[in-house]
């Protein structure tokens, strides 16, 4: 390869922008879909708005915990019951409780820098078929901004609304194909 | 959780008044087979552009729409666009249709909101057939990724600003799925409401994720015709996806 170099997109998760944190929907109709209707489970959401950092969400109904629902993080059924701890600096730990899904127990982590998401892990995945065959495909989208600070992430390709031949000059996807990386 | 990324080997090349961006990593990154696959996908690329191209007066869509043929006279590949094209009305109740109003009103036969998808599902083929190779293959930003090992490193697909192309919006670590973005950028309203013929704005641009490329292609391209109605109908189907509004504000949708 020619000098390996890297364009790295820096970007940073602001707290005006809904964060997904987990939820993978699968390769075919069946997903983890439970008796929320057409929304899936396991999805969570952190929100925010000017100050402070609202982790709120409603859990599936079997259970009490903080992975939140619903795809404008706004739910409001049940109550947010993960524990929060902190880590060093002004880092903030939040850990879900564990949701009961269709294909097994999920739960998961994220970690706070003030109000940038810094880091989400996810603590229990199902152990059924549903999680081999399905979750391995995709992650749900992260909103970002485009910043220098904070979040990066490393892009390799750029989906966007059809280029042409004549538009595709101008593109991201045009400096990502001519950095060669 | 991220490690050093493998190298990546990329190709561009023009097809269909588009490009075709390649990335590949892995054991045939570069190298015969790789560029044998490359030509395969490339020369798959051409004759869906030569048989369904309606920019081509002499391609079979064309003379189909002008009546000059009928669909068994058609490659099979024809019958089966035009199936998909049925199906795709029939869910999104008409707001999707290869039968596009123009300004005179007449309905023209348009099944590029089908073919493209549809196109790079099979041009990807070739690429899917390089052993322990990770693919990433987008056509005019609409794309299939694909890792060969299970628990391998994800493409990370950025999704555009649909009013500011220069910045990103969303990201997305994907495996295997196909990517697909429908919008007014880079070409201005091109997405009609099919029920109207007006254009459709309410929405800047539609991302979905999915399985395979010719349903997620086609599934954004309904969202955004629907406009207000887009994010509900998706979720509705159980997609997953980025909507941006007009006013530039963006919504993930589950």
């Amino acid at each position: 390869m020619t000098g390996v170099k890297r364009i790295v997109l820096w970007v940073l998760s602001t707290l005006s922008t809904l964060v997904v944190l987990f939820g993978y929907h699968t390769s075919t109709s069946a997903t983890m879909a439970t008796a929320t209707g057409s929304e899936t489970a396991i999805t969570g959401s952190v929100q925010g708005s000017g100050t402070g950092t609202t982790t709120s969400g409603s859990a599936p109904p079997d259970d009490g915990g903080s992975t939140s629902t619903g795809s404008s993080g706004s739910s409001s059924t049940g109550s947010g019951a993960g524990s929060s701890s902190g880590s060093s600096g002004s880092g903030t730990s939040v850990t879900g409780a564990v949701a009961q899904t269709r294909y097994g127990p999920v739960q998961v982590q994220v970690d706070l820098d003030g109000s940038t998401i810094t880091d989400v892990s996810v603590l229990q995945y199902p152990d059924s078929d549903g999680r081999d065959i399905q979750i391995a495909q995709y992650a749900l989208p992260q909103l970002i901004q485009q910043t220098l600070d904070s979040q990066s992430g490393s892009v390799s390709m750029i989906s966007g609304a059809t280029y042409t031949s004549q538009g595709y000059a101008q593109s991201l996807q045009s400096a990502l194909d001519q950095a060669g990386l | 959780m991220s490690t050093a990324a493998p190298a990546v080997a990329r190709r561009v090349e023009h097809v269909m008044g588009m490009p075709v961006s390649l990335a590949l990593r892995g054991r045939h990154a570069s190298g015969p087979e790789a560029d044998a696959a490359w030509d395969a996908a490339l020369a798959e690329l051409r004759w869906v552009d030569e048989v369904f191209s309606t920019w081509r007066p002499d391609s079979q869509v064309s003379r189909l729409g002008r009546g000059e043929v009928t669909v068994d006279e058609c490659d099979p590949a024809v019958a089966e666009v035009l199936r998909l094209g049925d199906a795709a009305r029939a869910s999104s109740g008409g707001a999707f249709d290869i039968l596009l109003p123009g300004p005179d009103g007449v309905r023209r036969l348009e099944p590029s909101g089908v073919v493209k998808g549809w196109a790079v599902d099979r041009a990807v083929r070739p690429l899917l057939a390089l052993a322990d190779t990770d693919v990433c293959l987008s056509v005019g930003g609409d794309m299939v990724c694909h890792v060969a090992d299970d628990a391998g490193e994800p493409w990370l697909v950025g999704i555009e600003h649909p009013l500011d192309p220069t910045r990103l919006v969303a990201q997305v670590p994907v495996r295997r799925a196909a990517v697909a973005t429908s919008g007014t950028a880079h070409r201005g309203a091109h997405v009609v409401d099919a029920r109207t013929g007006g254009p459709a704005e309410a929405v800047a641009s539609v991302t979905v994720i999915g399985a395979d490329l010719t349903s997620v292609d086609i599934d954004a391209t309904t969202a955004l015709a629907l406009g207000l109605d887009g994010p509900q109908w998706l979720r509705s189907r159980l997609r997953t996806g980025v909507v941006v509004w007009a006013d530039g504000r963006a919504e993930v949708v589950v």
